[in-house]
């Protein structure tokens, strides 16, 4: 087992009173991808922020535990901007900016780095917009806004957004859910791809998607982690009776 | 049955708006109609001279707007230049750095302002601020920079500056106001985008908040404009209706007159003499030509963003 990129111990979070995490501890693996999968409403979207520390951007959100990435502490002994710098995020719903071209939607992060050099840029662009299959669609007018797009092409925007940075770790929530079937297939390939640079660890409401894409999976279940180990374990025998149920479509 | 009844309701409430749209189209007819009117007396006798004309007489019928219209317009673009900054830095600190207990006190402060009646601003500039701002700020300036014209001397305590700066803290809390409103409906998702990619807070302002928040407060600043352009009631209280400005002295303290002032002081008396009224009458159909064209200039730039960004 490859050493640990991101190690969680004892996470909490809440909105104001209410906590929606309860102690959560676990290790992601370096280059491998991560599955969190759970019913919706269980902490599956909180638990990512607070990988990332956007969690805290939210009016009464409270954090508690540690989060480490390669041996620092990112609450503690990192700023925020730097976490997000090395910590990309794909969102649930597509966020694009309006008042941005597809291009400069493409190179946002490079820009905020300072980077201007255009030749670079425009490679970043084509690469990432290949890399999430957007670049036959739009490569022959990239200075349309990224909201003309339709949804499913705005999601693939926003992972070539997150992706043109180069970022350690990537966390994607939900990222195929606006997706048609070809579009997933060619996130899955991607996301299968990624590890060889990557940590990613992607949110997923399709049981599926995780064993498919997955080297890890977790169960998060009202806020508390229930099983944690490779996917095939996980899928094939899993310790707790909540998990088999959950992977198998029984649940509820 | 239903259909029919909602149907009928549907007519009902669109030909009563229709209606209400004919009024306000009629009575803005009307009203330019009878300035276009009551100006010919003026115009035919004295041609451009109201728009080109440096000075006025009405004893020998020496009617020249120039100045008024000028210092319509100067003062409310310098209003504008310093509003515009102060209601941004408010928008800003309100939105995003502020604590959020302070938030009912600024928005209070802001209607509050907003609320009070042109008059007292008037009479607050002309016995209060006046006097203040003529021995701390007007002096030492022209004793130190005098020799720039723009600031040279004698200090009038009443002048096309103290109106400016007048005019600035009455449109501030429109103009901030909005910007606030506009400001806060950023949708939360763009800036956490942006947040995602490792922005400061500043960064994000810039690249979300700014370009959500543009057109809006562009649309702000028009009204603002309008409302500086047209005020009346304080200018004239405060701008010391002197016609020396800009033509005499160029200097930001000496006294001016506006288009509002100009008419407010004399239109009593220009009752006796025909022309005289119609003059000032002529100078209140630029101020409405003024008013329109900004407007109409306003629309189309902010047309033209939207169809650029498309959204
Ligand atoms: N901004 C918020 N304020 C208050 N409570 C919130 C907020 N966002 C989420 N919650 C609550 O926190 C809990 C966890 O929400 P979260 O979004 O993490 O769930 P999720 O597992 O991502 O669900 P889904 O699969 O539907 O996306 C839920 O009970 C939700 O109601
Ligand atoms: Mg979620």
């Amino acid at each position: 087992m490859s050493e640990n990129k991101l190690k969680v111990e004892s996470l909490s979070a809440w909105f104001y009173e209410k906590q929606v995490l309860n102690q959560v501890s676990l290790d992601f693996p370096d280059k491998k991808v991560i599955a969190i999968i759970g019913p919706s409403g269980c902490g599956k979207t909180t638990f990512i922020r607070c990988l990332n520390r956007m969690h805290e951007l939210t009016p009464g959100a409270k954090v508690k535990g540690r989060v480490v990435l390669d041996g620092k502490d990112i609450y503690t002994e990192m700023d925020a901007m730097e976490v997000r710098r090395k910590i990309g995020m794909v969102f649930q719903k597509p966020n694009p900016f309006p008042n941005m071209s597809i291009y400069d939607n493409v190179v946002a992060g490079l820009k905020l780095m300072g980077i201007r050099d255009k030749n670079l840029l425009d490679k970043v662009v084509e690469s990432k917009l290949r890399e999430v299959g957007l670049w036959d669609e739009v490569s022959d007018d990239l200075k349309r806004s990224g909201a003309q797009l339709s949804g499913g092409q705005q999601q693939r925007l926003c992972i070539a957004r997150a992706l043109a940075t180069d970022p350690e770790v990537l966390l994607m929530d939900e990222p195929t859910s606006s997706l048609d079937p070809s579009s997933t297939a060619k996130i899955e390939s991607l996301v299968r791809v990624l590890k060889n640079h990557a940590t990613v660890i992607i949110i997923t409401h399709n049981v599926q998607q995780a064993a498919r894409v997955s080297d890890y999976t977790a169960f998060l279940y009202l806020g508390d982690l229930i099983e944690f180990g490779e996917t095939k374990k996980v899928f094939e025998s899993p310790k707790n009776p909540l998990t088999e149920k959950y992977v198998t479509g029984r649940f509820g | 049955m239903n259909y029919k009844s909602n149907s009928f309701f549907e007519k009902l409430f669109k030909s009563t708006l229709k209606i209400a749209a004919l009024i306000v189209i009629g009575i803005f007819i009307l009203l330019f109609y009878s300035l276009v009117e009551r100006s010919i007396p003026s115009l035919s006798q004295n041609g451009l001279e109201i728009l080109l004309g440096t000075s006025w007489d009405p004893n020998f019928e020496i009617f020249g707007g120039a100045p008024a219209i000028l210092g319509t317009l100067f003062s409310s673009a310098i209003a504008l230049v310093f509003a515009l900054p102060i209601s941004l830095c408010i928008a800003i600190f309100y939105t995003e750095y502020g604590p959020v207990r302070l938030r009912p006190f600024i928005s209070g402060v802001m209607d509050l302002l907003a609320a009070i009646p042109s008059v007292i601003y008037g009479i607050w500039g002309l016995w209060t601020l006046s006097p203040i701002l003529k021995i701390n700020f007007q002096e030492p300036i022209i004793a130190s920079i005098g020799f720039i014209p723009l600031f040279s001397g004698p200090a009038y305590g009443l002048s096309i500056f103290l109106a400016s700066l007048i005019l600035t803290i009455m449109i501030t809390p429109i103009i901030s106001s909005i910007s606030i409103d506009i400001f806060s409906k950023t949708p939360m998702p763009l800036r956490e985008g942006m947040f995602a990619l490792g922005a400061t807070k500043w960064e994000v302002i810039k690249n979300v908040v700014f370009p959500f928040a543009k057109r809006g407060v562009f649309a702000a600043t028009i009204l603002g404009l309008g409302r500086a352009l047209g005020e009346t009631m304080a200018v004239t209280m405060v701008i010391g209706n002197s016609y020396i400005w800009p033509f005499k002295s160029i200097s930001l303290f000496s006294s001016a007159s506006t288009i509002t002032s100009k008419i407010a002081s004399e239109f009593p008396e220009s009752v006796v003499n025909i022309i005289h009224n119609s003059s000032l009458i002529s100078l209140a159909l630029v101020l409405l030509l003024i008013s329109i064209s900004i407007n109409f200039v306003a629309e189309i730039i902010s047309k033209k963003s939207a169809g650029r960004l498309n959204v």
